[in-house]
């Protein structure tokens, strides 16, 4: 069976005023049938951009190149008509903020049934029961009155509900989550990663994670991608990656952070420095300025993306840490 | 004896009327966002203060500092309510206090040079300072939080969200207050940064000696940073207890769930994690459940939640909780 996702020497570069912004520079990677691929960074590392340009939805400077394949069918700046045959359907996008995909000024039901007409041939009715289950299956209370209310109407946390049961319209293979819980409460939070955690389960649909939350991805990875200035630094399953970080990056950022589930530690190790400008990137390796490991060969000769032991791979020259 | 409190806040209440004014009155309607608030704050501690969004958390932070009018209540500052004083005996106790914000570029000046946003408080209570001792004071300053002396003439848009965060620190910092009010100061930031800016707020504390009220959402950073730490839910405290209490041995309901919901950076306990998971949202501050405003979502709830709102009573020597069945988590 071919991968759902195959992206292969994707670069994605931005012209500006100011000169060429290199956001995603060669990355490769699939995703299997029902697997999650957690893709974790900080701002900038491209972690967003590659799957706007998986999905076409690039800024008006953005320019991909590379091959992005859907099950072996390349997608990569097919014309819009030929992309909306598999984007919203068979691979649909979730965003931080739920506003940037409903429409303020239509119902749910009409956003929902809309869809369902237009794309799975549904008639008004089945496709307003479609809608409900849908709801129901997010957990909405109510479904059934609520399905008739605005976008404002519903809290934060809904319709971020509402926002995932419409990506689920067309029953999506892919579903591309870009940070779905960084703007929710903790509790809140909670509530979203076991719904997906469930929809995973039971759909078995296959799920890019892109978040800057190690802790969200460890709850729902199965395996992870760490980007640092456009570039992948580190792929691992998601327990060996956790467990024995292999890249300097990784390890500073699994070390940066406090943990509730540890004895306190008095001062908290850091990562100096801030990360490279992408119009001016370093020689060599990227992350060398702020590496504690960091040596000659580091500042000379760009380490390539190779891989180690147990399907993982990385960008540095250590052998091991 | 435990010396001296530097901030004592008594009941402290602010209340904002939200009533939409029509021709025949409309209905009044009252969000009370801080309701019934106390707690002391020692010199040199650090008082973190949690809670979801809508639990007041920002709003106390600006009322302690009396940029917000208090409805009721009183915030005692070296025995002086602050919201008694007159506007001119309010800024000379400015001096003393400070903020600092989550979004640090939105925070600072656009059109002043770092040199003059973190030199203007310092010029406003010592204007007899010479210009080159003020320059003097700002480049120590700028060193002492990590910037580099010689981007003095820069402009805010030229460094990232974590300089910007220091430059924000050092204007806080240059008037060597005695209390720094800090509203989610790291949650806007990269992981890898927000770590370089926790450690930089615990060493000039070291340093300086000042009390932090540290506001955050962030459950593993307030712990970090923290001696004692208090919980809010739509405005009231749920519970009050010093650090290694109320994460080890948390007593209300509330705070369990936030620290089960906090996710652990480590597959196999986030996995096998026993998590409380709460029903719902938060409700509507407009209209706040009777009793207990936790009830709704609590898994504990019963009648007489819904009818009286739990005192916060000592529960040990440092810990305090409100709540009519508060005690540890049963497994």
């Amino acid at each position: 069976m071919p991968a759902i996702l195959d992206v292969r020497n994707l670069n994605t570069t931005f012209s500006t005023p100011e000169g060429t912004v290199r956001a995603v520079n060669d990355v490769s990677f699939a995703i299997e049938p029902g697997e999650t691929l957690g893709i974790v960074g900080e701002s900038g590392s491209g972690k967003s951009q590659i799957f706007m340009s998986v999905m076409g939805l690039l800024a008006k400077n953005g320019r991909a190149e590379g091959s992005v394949r859907f099950k072996g069918k390349e997608i990569l700046n097919l014309p819009v008509e030929e992309l909306n045959t598999i984007r919203g359907v068979k691979m649909s996008m979730i965003f931080q903020d739920p506003m940037t995909s409903l429409n303020p000024y239509l119902t749910v039901r009409r956003q929902m049934t809309e869809v369902l007409e237009v794309h799975r041939g549904m008639s008004e009715q089945v496709a307003l029961k479609t809608a409900i289950d849908l709801l129901d299956i997010v957990q909405i209370p109510e479904a059934k009155r609520r399905v008739h209310m605005y976008p404002h109407e519903f809290s934060g946390g809904m319709r971020q509900r509402v926002m995932i049961a419409m990506a689920l319209l067309c029953e999506p293979e892919l579903l591309i989550a870009d940070e779905p819980t960084t703007a929710l409460d903790v509790t809140v939070q909670a509530q979203i990663l076991d719904l997906l955690g469930k929809l995973k389960r039971e759909t078995g649909m296959a799920i890019a994670l892109i978040t800057h939350d190690l802790g969200v991805i460890a709850r729902l990875a199965d395996r992870v991608m760490v980007m640092y200035a456009g570039e992948i630094m580190e792929r691992a399953d998601v327990r060996p990656l956790f467990k024995s970080p292999q890249h300097p990056y990784t390890q500073g950022l699994l070390r940066s952070m406090p943990r509730l589930d540890e004895h306190r530690i008095n001062r908290l190790q850091t990562i100096g420095g801030q990360p490279p400008n992408l119009q001016h990137l370093p020689e060599g390796c990227r992350f060398r300025d702020r590496c504690p490991y960091a040596f000659d060969r580091c500042a000379i000769e760009k380490p390539l993306l190779r891989q180690v032991a147990d399907g993982r791979v990385k960008t540095c020259h250590l052998e091991s840490l | 004896m435990s010396p001296a409190p530097l901030l004592s806040v008594q009941d402290l209440k602010v209340h904002f009327d939200v009533t939409r004014k029509r021709l025949f009155g409309g209905t009044p309607a009252i969000v009370k966002a801080v309701d019934g608030v106390t707690f002391d704050l020692k010199p040199g501690e650090t008082l973190g203060l949690v809670g979801e969004s809508g639990c007041g958390k920002s709003t106390l932070g600006r009322a302690v500092l009396r940029l917000l009018p208090a409805t009721a209540g009183r915030v005692v500052w070296l025995g002086e309510d602050l919201h008694s004083l007159d506007h001119a005996e309010m800024q000379q106790k400015r001096r003393d206090m400070q903020i600092i914000f989550q979004d640090p570029l939105a925070s600072l000046n656009p059109r002043m040079t770092v040199g003059q946003i973190i030199a203007e408080p310092l010029s406003v209570f010592n204007p007899d300072l010479s210009g080159t001792e003020v320059k003097n004071r700002v480049r120590q300053m700028m060193a002492k939080v990590g910037l580099l002396p010689n981007q003095i003439n820069r402009y805010p848009h030229e460094f990232s969200g974590g300089q910007a965060q220091r430059i924000g620190i050092a204007r806080a910092m240059i008037n060597n207050p005695r209390m720094i009010v800090c509203d989610e100061p790291v949650s806007a930031l990269d992981v890898s940064i927000q770590a370089q800016i926790v450690n930089l707020l615990m060493d000039l504390q070291h340093e300086m000696g000042m009390s932090l009220i540290f506001i955050s959402h962030n459950l593993s950073v307030v712990r970090h940073i923290s001696h004692r730490v208090m919980v809010l839910y739509l405005g009231k405290v749920m519970e009050i207890a010093d650090r290694d209490s109320i994460y080890a041995n948390p007593l209300h309901p509330y705070t369990q769930a936030l620290n089960s919901a906090v996710p652990i950076p480590d597959p196999d306990l986030e996995r096998q994690k026993d998590r409380i998971v709460l029903k719902g949202d938060l409700p509507s501050p407009l209209n706040p459940p009777s009793g207990c405003p936790f009830r709704t979502r609590c898994p504990r709830a019963t009648e007489i939640c819904a009818q009286i709102m739990p005192d916060l009573l000592p529960a040990g020597p440092t810990h305090h909780v409100a709540c009519h069945h508060a005690g540890p988590r049963e497994r």
